[in-house]
């Protein structure tokens, strides 16, 4: 005998544990089984696009550390390229070479955030996620001594750094930078084998190839379903063609994949940071020629990185005056989301939830 | 490294396919008349000496004049990157939508749509995204204040 049942809709967020800040989803449910899920996106929307055209172009730094806002050092480098790119500003090596260690560094620590929330998602209720805050505070710690701040760092300028790292910096780091392998070795030994774990994330959520491609997903997103494209590699920046590192892929795209390659991609930094600092060269952190207002020539510039999330991208435009006069920014958690919809029908409720947390959004990027 | 194919060369090979749908090109990018822009992206994606399979970002930039879109494309195998243009007027801003050739562009139309107020003809879902419906005005617009 079949049961007849009739869809109804639940609201999971804009307030839920499991929703990564302000996000809601309008599940539409058959029982257990999702049959429509529609993101209802804007609960953080700040309007930090319009509020750029009303700064002054290093008035736009902090703004942007308030996107993605576990991983502000990248946010900072993909805006201060793109100001550099416009205005055609050479930064010096040392301060190339810094950059790539502070990017680095962030994003060990907003993956080891990430690979945490989603463990806690697949129902590890916050024991490994605080194993992970113990290796991301010494991070932030490093971060904070540059910086002077835990989160939203405010550091790179446009032609560098506005000051030097202190002389603590290099042997802290290089401490932390040797210990971090075994950590991430130790979550291996806890999580990579763990049934449960196994059983809630393989064959899970699976992305196909193509959809990822079409939709313009990108990063571990992207990655996962085994496509060979990191913009470190595909379009380098900074110093990262000096560096030697592999780009972790999966092969079907599903939950797992997604997991294993954020946990490969914390080893191939910790190896770039590695040999960034031991390349790290002497001299200046910031171009002479920079004035303090800066009016890049009439034109335009797309600059992007490789954030934690994805293609991280920020395209100016100037009118020649004191503020960009148009500042618009490619975030990879919105775009990554557009395939949200396909992911999760047909899977349940539960699973849906695994799905998301395996996608790893930050609010603050999505809405802007 | 990734290489950006000239608008030139891009006007010369979909040209001859699409008569008049180029405006204007140079070496950084090519402007392409509204109309034409949904069958322009179908012939980036779907011509196999091209195959631009992958959207990094649609957005908007308002000129006081006249809207300018931005689409930059990229060929995911052999790392080429494209820019293409298309202006629709300020008093008739309506475009046709890509959505339905590059899935990707659908949350970022809709945000074009939400905080530019330009709208894409043929897109499935288009309503505002991050403002409320109800929400006068399209903040990102010049004379918003």
């Amino acid at each position: 005998m079949t049961l007849r049942t009739e869809p109804f809709v639940i609201n999971f967020g804009p307030f839920h544990p499991s929703s990564h800040g302000v996000f809601r989803i309008r599940f539409t449910l058959d029982g257990e089984v999702v049959v429509d899920a529609e993101p209802v996106f804007g609960y953080l929307h700040r309007g930090i696009e319009k509020l750029a055209e009303e700064r002054t172009y290093t008035g736009v730094i902090p703004l942007t550390d308030r996107l993605d806002y576990i991983s502000s050092m990248n946010n900072n480098l993909g805006y201060v390229l793109a100001v550099e790119k416009l205005a055609g500003i050479t930064v010096p090596e040392r301060a190339q070479y810094l950059r790539v260690i502070l990017a680095e560094l962030q994003r060990v620590a907003a993956h080891l955030i990430s690979v945490g929330a989603f463990i806690n998602e697949c129902g590890a209720f916050f024991t490994p996620f605080l194993y992970m805050f113990r290796e991301r505070e010494k991070i932030v710690d490093l971060l904070e001594m540059v910086s002077g701040q835990r989160l939203l760092y405010n550091f790179m300028r446009v032609g560098g750094f506005n000051q030097d790292i202190p002389e603590e910096f290099l042997p802290a780091a290089r401490k932390i930078i040797a210990k971090l392998p075994a950590h991430i070795d130790e979550y291996d030994r806890l999580l990579m084998e763990n049934e449960v774990l196994l059983a809630r994330t393989k064959g899970v959520g699976i992305l196909p190839k193509e959809t990822a491609i079409s939709i313009g997903a990108a990063g571990p997103v992207l990655r996962g379903c085994g496509v060979n494209w990191d913009i470190r590699k595909a379009d380098p920046y900074c110093v990262y063609d000096r560096m030697q590192f592999d780009i972790p892929t999966g092969t079907v795209g599903d939950c797992y994949d997604r997991y294993r390659v954020r946990v490969e991609e914390m080893r191939q930094s910790v190896r770039i940071v590695k040999q960034a600092l031991e390349a790290l060269p002497g001299g200046p952190v910031k171009a002479a020629n920079v004035p303090q207002i800066l009016r890049p020539p009439v034109g335009e510039a797309y600059a992007r990185i490789e954030a934690p999330k994805g293609e991280l991208g920020f395209y100016l435009v100037s009118d020649g005056g004191i503020a960009p006069y148009r500042c618009h920014i490619r975030a990879p958690s919105l775009i990554n989301l557009s395939a949200l919809r396909d992911m999760v029908i047909g899977w349940k409720l539960q699973d849906a939830v695994v799905t998301f947390g395996s996608i790893d959004i930050t609010m603050g990027e999505v809405d802007r | 490294m990734t290489v950006t194919l000239s608008g030139n060369d891009l006007a010369r090979t979909i040209g001859a396919r699409l008569p008049q749908a180029v405006v204007e090109a140079n070496d950084r990018w090519v402007l392409v008349r509204r109309e034409s822009i949904a069958q322009f992206a179908n012939f980036l994606k779907n011509t196999p000496e091209l195959s631009f399979d992958y959207l990094n970002y649609v957005t908007a930039v308002d000129y006081h004049d006249y809207f300018e879109l931005v689409y930059q494309f990229t060929a995911l195998k052999d790392n080429r990157q494209v820019v293409v243009k298309t202006r629709c007027p300020r008093n008739d801003a309506t475009v046709p939508s890509i959505t339905p050739v590059y899935r990707g562009a659908d949350l970022q139309e809709r945000e074009v749509f939400d905080l530019m107020g330009i709208k894409f003809e043929g897109h499935p879902n288009l309503k505002r995204i991050f403002l409320w419906e109800g929400f006068q005005g399209y903040p990102l617009r010049k004379d918003y204040l």
